[in-house]
């Protein structure tokens, strides 16, 4: 049984569909990467994944683990292992960092029938996962990527990954604000997470990121749907040429 | 305040031999619940049904003369009807709330309300008033604490009792600082008021325990007038609450209390109000409370301090200003606020600091949550006197929005006639919307516990004045109003 199965799905706001008839799928272990134009639907498809209120599903249909996605609400995805690092993550004022990962963290430990952990416990488990990502201590206790900058948003959406240990993870342009030193730190890092049971979609503009992150597939993305997929070299073609050579003989 | 000072019980006899009464006077006298309207002979039948001393009455009467003169205030961000106020019956009996014999005849409405603010069963049952265990019965708790307080010589009572009881107190304090003629419903509460609280702290006191209107209003159907006396007398210390969690209905649309602090030297009083009336029908706001209370503590002693804290979180209207006079020198004034609007409530609220003494100093923290259709002001006014030299005020007026039918406005007065004040002001303004709440749950967190978060996070410093078990319950009591207005 594949982890991800999304078969033939259309999805936008109420009348218009961003998302026009992808297909893909998604067995543990992988790691796919969706390249593609802006503008074309890529942030949109990730979102309807996690369960975004504000887009409609028009067509077709995403199993997940053998269970049906579309049934389930935002937050019972995430507890299931669904985790969406964002292209632009929202800052919270008010809600320290910290406290928000215990949050999330004390979630799914309930939802498996576990202990919470408390603040004194957790700061332990917080030390050793912001190492792995390369974060200073001292964003614990900032408010929740508030006056964040572009790289600093990007590293704390991988902590909380590294946190929460989900099964599919799809990390959308990640790697666009991180700095080269940055970028290499959390690569190492993803690659740690990674396993046989889980499994990786990274949404990306740049080969250099592939070269870290070895993706299994690459897919190119445009006018809302995958117009072709390949191997990792795929995506060497796509630097050099443009998206103008998949695009422009698809016609 | 009268100058007669042998305060005595006027008789009914005593009273018609004046002959200033219409017939009809002993009608009023005898009735349970007094025909609606407002007079004269309904004052003094009021105070006489109450048995209260004479320097009450002509209290009373002089409020009711100067309300005569005075206009109902028109708001600019606060719109309602018109209020009849001949449609309105200023005193009946003290009923006692129906006795329910168990939860099942309460509204299941409330209950889910109890549930979700995690209110324990017997207090669910106290609150609602279905008949409780001997040893969880608000009679003999009250009984108890009432003991224990006059071990230390604190009188906590109805004012009617203190009114009995120990009439040169009450005399003594009574308007000293809202004056009858202070705003138009603060001259309507002196002239009809029939019930609240009392509180005397004698010097070198730490009061024993919280004092709460937990224990007294239970039974009783709250008033329409409340009036409400707290005096902490030299090197004394009380924190009081008012209120609860629960939602409150009432039958009676207008309430216009009037609370009064007086703090002797190095005296301290914390006031912590939960509000939580009747907002009214959320689509319509019909039915709602108008909640026009008038709330203003005197630090009249050296060195004593008064602090407001309040949450107010329902209503239909809401006006009121918990204000401090800082009379005396070194005095502290502090307010510490948390509105929440929704539906179609309005609050205008705010504070009002008048620095009096020197060194004096106040803090002002108001956290105003608008959401849905609903309209929210801050108003406050910080007034240094010239004599107040050296005195201090720091204010912080915070807004969020939920979602973008609502508005949220602050009015901030500065009249200073000194030159050594020392002002400080900041003010921001911010939303919760629907892609933070996403983003919570997202990371598997719950949307009510996501709100709980970003509310606790905005009102954080409020909070933290309120006793323990009163901050975890406000804070649900919040998530639970906003629930539904996200998205
Ligand atoms: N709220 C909205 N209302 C209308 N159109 C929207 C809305 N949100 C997104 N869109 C449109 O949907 C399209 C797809 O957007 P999406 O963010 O999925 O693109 P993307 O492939 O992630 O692009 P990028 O590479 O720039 O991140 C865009 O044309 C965008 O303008
Ligand atoms: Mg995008």
């Amino acid at each position: 049984m594949s982890l991800l199965e999304i078969k033939d799905l259309h999805a936008g706001f109420e009348g218009t569909d961003i998302v026009k008839g992808v297909s893909l799928t998604v067995n543990a272990g992988e790691v796919h990467a969706i390249m593609g134009p802006n503008g074309s639907g890529k942030s949109t498809l990730a979102k309807v994944l996690a369960g975004h209120p504000s887009y409609v599903v028009s067509k077709g249909s995403i199993t997940y683990n053998g269970n049906d996605l579309l049934e389930m609400d935002a937050e019972e995805r995430a507890l299931a292992g669904v985790f969406l690092g964002f292209q632009y993550p929202v800052e919270i004022p008010g809600v320290n960092n910290a406290e928000f990962l215990r949050m999330a963290y004390n979630a799914k430990l309930v939802k498996q029938g576990e202990e919470e952990v408390d603040p004194l416990d957790f700061d332990g488990i917080l030390d050793e996962k912001m190492k792995l990502v390369g974060m200073d201590r001292k964003y614990k206790d900032r408010f929740l990527n508030e006056g964040f900058s572009g790289g600093e948003k990007k590293k704390n959406e991988i902590l909380q990954m590294a946190v929460l240990g989900p099964k599919l993870s799809v990390l959308d342009e990640t790697d666009s604000g991180l700095d080269i030193d940055a970028l290499k730190v959390v690569a190492q890092g993803v690659n740690k997470l990674n396993n046989k049971d889980n499994a990786l979609i990274l949404i990306t503009h740049y080969q250099r990121l592939l070269n870290y992150i070895e993706p299994d597939f690459v897919h190119v993305f445009s006018g809302g749907t995958i117009i072709k997929s390949g191997g990792k070299e795929l995506a060497h073609e796509l630097e050099a040429q443009g998206y103008d050579w998949v695009t422009a003989p698809a016609k | 305040m009268t100058n007669e000072t042998n305060s005595k019980t006027a008789s009914v006899d005593e009273v018609l031999d004046k002959g200033e009464y219409k017939y009809g006077f002993t009608t009023l006298i005898e009735a349970d619940t007094l025909p609606k309207g407002l007079n004269e002979d309904v004052i003094r039948a009021i105070s006489l049904k109450k048995k209260e001393p004479q320097f009450m009455l002509d209290f009373r009467l002089k409020a009711y003369r100067k309300w005569l003169t005075m206009k109902e205030p028109a708001w600019p961000n606060v719109r309602y009807p018109k209020i009849d106020f001949q449609d309105i019956s200023y005193y009946s009996a003290p009923k006692p709330k129906k006795k329910l014999e168990s939860l099942d005849e309460v509204d299941p409405e409330l209950l889910r309300t109890f549930e979700k603010l995690g209110i324990p069963l017997d207090e669910q049952k106290r609150l609602s008033n279905v008949a409780v265990d001997a040893v969880f019965d608000s009679v003999s708790v009250a009984t108890t604490h009432k003991k224990k307080l006059m071990e230390v010589g604190i009188i906590f009572c109805p004012i009617s009792e203190a009114l009995q009881e120990y009439p040169e107190l009450v005399e003594e304090y009574l308007g000293t600082v809202v004056p009858i003629g202070d705003n138009y419903y603060a001259a309507l509460n002196s002239a009809v008021f029939t019930d609240g609280s009392f509180v005397y702290i004698p010097p070198d006191t730490i009061s024993p325990m919280e004092l709460s209107t937990y224990f007294r209003i239970n039974t009783e159907e709250t008033g329409q007038f409340e009036r409400t006396l707290i005096i902490c007398a030299e090197n004394s210390y009380v924190s009081y609450l008012e209120g609860c969690t629960a939602p409150q209905f009432d039958t009676n649309q207008l309430h216009a209390a009037v609370v009064e602090l007086v703090t002797l030297d190095n005296a301290e009083i914390k006031y912590s109000t939960v509000q939580n009336w009747y907002a009214g029908d959320p689509e319509t706001g019909k039915g709602g409370i108008y909640n026009f209370v008038t709330k203003r503590g005197k630090c009249a002693g050296d060195n004593s301090k008064i602090s407001w804290t309040q949450v107010e979180t329902g209503s239909a209207i809401t006006w009121k200003y918990p204000s401090c006079i800082l009379q005396g020198d070194n005095t502290q004034g502090e307010f510490y606020s948390v509105a929440l609007t929704n539906g179609h409530m309005q609050a205008d609220t705010g504070t009002k600091m008048i620095h009096i003494g020197k060194n004096t100093k106040s803090s002002i923290i108001s956290k105003g949550i608008s959401a849905d259709h609903s309209s929210n002001s801050y108003r406050g006014l910080v007034k240094v006197n010239k004599g107040a030299t050296n005195a201090r005020n720091y204010t912080q007026c915070d807004s969020m929005l939920v979602g973008d039918q609502c508005s949220a406005h602050t009015f901030p007065y500065i009249e200073t006639a000194n030159n050594s004040v020392q002002l400080e002001h900041e003010a921001s303004t911010s939303k919760i919307s629907e892609e933070q709440l996403f983003y919570f749950e997202q990371r598997g967190i719950s949307r009510e516990n996501a709100i709980t978060a970003v509310i606790n996070g905005f009102c954080k410093e409020v909070f933290k004045q309120l006793p323990m078990e009163f901050a975890v319950e406000a804070q649900k009591l919040l998530t639970l109003k906003l629930e539904n207005s996200v998205g």
